[in-house]
């Protein structure tokens, strides 16, 4: 049977326009996603029970569970427990947002605790509050060492974007379904689905592999 | 006020079972300059991080220029700016610049604006010999050099004291000299020092007063040519033999 390369062409800008909505899905999941972990893993850190217990037990389910039934219930469960209607762009962002917030709390988590106990006995030494050690002397470094398991993170999160294609988010993954169904040619589809994801992450995996090389750089001292 | 600078009364302190000060009184008057000098686990450095509350004391109280630092709802960090502290590893921002570094607290603790605080900072970097180094980040400067941009750092805040621990051990000897010096302009100046150091000459030079410390306990006390011309405690002897 042939292949039949002709689909391809046919449904290409079909494709990219999923493409793009995957591209996008992924921004502005893994923006939100570094903001909740940032504050998620600040609460981690905190000495305080009320405020490390909850982001722990976020971190453990968001962590444990599946990121599809993590969709469903969010798409379907909640909506019947609160009784509202749901909206799929709102709460494929939230479940994506969610999601890679757990995991970049992880990131953050282990990048402030490799900082030396020494950085903040400085900054506090000098009348800093806890806070302002946080702000001005410990997350600026931390920022800068996190960058490459970051970089992973949102290469994993474009990829697992894909996921919300089963509430019927038009991205990349779901007008690849639509196409090979329409078509009855997954071959040639679904290898051009594939390229196209690769050539999304590919750029951002060039990007943190030179990020890591340069940080390598940076962190070996000059002149000694 | 005229009190004393520091005062320390019955400090204690246990790591676990471990105890670590056993009940440790002293004072420091102004413009005093005091070296603590004692076998290494003898609890001087804990002792010195006890006074600005990084470790927290068991049982005692530490009092800055009439201010109790120890109580509960103290005003640690307020206290805290006015007691400048100088690390054994220096613990410079990595990510800043020399100046930055010595910018930083006067900038955001007591919101001084840039133009001031840069002009400060200048002036503090050029008075420990760095004035050159302003825009060199820490990775760039020799321990010496980074020793003194840490002691910029703390002159910044404008301290009433300053604790010094172990300011010269992580370096290499030609570059203790430089640390020393400015040490002792700033002693010379008039500036309130609690040191604890293994540098026996600059004891010996510099301090008004010397304390023994071991095993928790300040054993001996005294002006230097008494502690080191004719030490009254055998430990101290001891000690003394090994280290002059």
């Amino acid at each position: 049977m042939s292949l039949d390369w002709q689909v391809v062409e046919r449904y290409f800008p079909f494709l990219v326009g999923g493409a793009w909505l995957t591209l996008r899905l992924t921004v502005v999941t893994t923006a939100l996603g570094t903001i909740i972990g940032l504050f998620a893993a600040i609460a981690r850190l905190s000495r305080f029970k009320i405020f490390s217990w909850p982001a722990a037990a976020y971190v453990d389910f968001f962590r444990g569970t599946p990121l599809l039934a993590q969709i469903m219930l969010i798409h379907f469960g909640l909506p019947q427990l609160f009784g509202y209607k749901p909206n799929m762009v709102v709460d494929a962002i939230a479940a994506l947002s969610i999601n890679c917030g757990a995991y970049v709390t992880e990131i953050f988590r282990a990048g402030i605790q490799s900082i030396e106990r020494g950085q903040t006995e400085a900054a506090l030494s000098l009348g800093m509050t806890p806070a302002q050690a946080m702000r001005y002397v410990i997350l600026p470094q931390a920022f800068r060492r996190v960058l490459p398991p970051l970089g992973n993170e949102f290469i994993a999160m474009l990829k697992d974007s894909s996921m919300v294609s089963i509430i019927s988010m038009e991205e990349l993954l779901f007008r690849g379904m639509i196409s090979a169904g329409r078509s009855f040619r997954p071959f040639p589809i679904w290898i051009t689905v594939s390229l196209l994801y690769l050539a999304m992450t590919l750029p951002f995996t060039r990007l943190v592999s030179w990020m890591e090389i340069k940080l390598k750089r940076e962190h070996r001292p000059e002149g000694r | 006020m005229n009190g004393p600078m520091l005062v320390v009364k019955d400090l204690h302190k246990y790591f676990g079972r471990l105890e670590v000060l056993k009940g440790v009184s002293f004072e420091v008057a102004r413009q005093e300059v005091v070296v603590i000098i004692g076998p290494s686990g003898g609890g001087k450095s804990t002792l010195l991080r006890c006074i600005n509350r990084l470790e927290e004391p068991t049982s005692g109280q530490v009092y800055i220029d009439g201010q109790c630092i120890t109580e509960r709802h103290a005003p640690v960090c307020q206290i805290r700016r006015q007691v400048g502290m100088v690390f054994q590893l220096f613990n410079l921002f990595p990510h800043l610049t020399a100046l930055e570094n010595v910018t930083l607290a006067p900038m955001k603790v007591l919101g001084m604006p840039r133009g001031e605080a840069e002009e400060l900072g200048r002036q503090l970097l050029a008075k420990v010999g760095l004035a050159a180094k302003v825009n060199n980040l820490p990775a760039q400067l020799s321990g010496g050099q980074q020793q003194r941009v840490a002691i910029a750092r703390a002159l910044a805040m404008r301290p009433k004291l300053m604790l010094f621990d172990e300011p010269t051990s992580a370096l290499d000897p030609e570059m203790i000299g430089e640390v020393l010096a400015v040490m002792k302009d700033l002693a010379r100046e008039g500036m309130t020092m609690l040191v604890v150091s293994h540098e026996m000459g600059f004891a010996r030079e510099v301090a008004d007063r010397i304390m023994f410390l071991e095993h928790g306990v300040i054993l001996e006390e005294g002006p230097p040519e008494q502690v080191f011309g004719s030490p009254r405690h055998e430990r101290t002897r001891s000690f003394l033999s090994k280290v002059l």
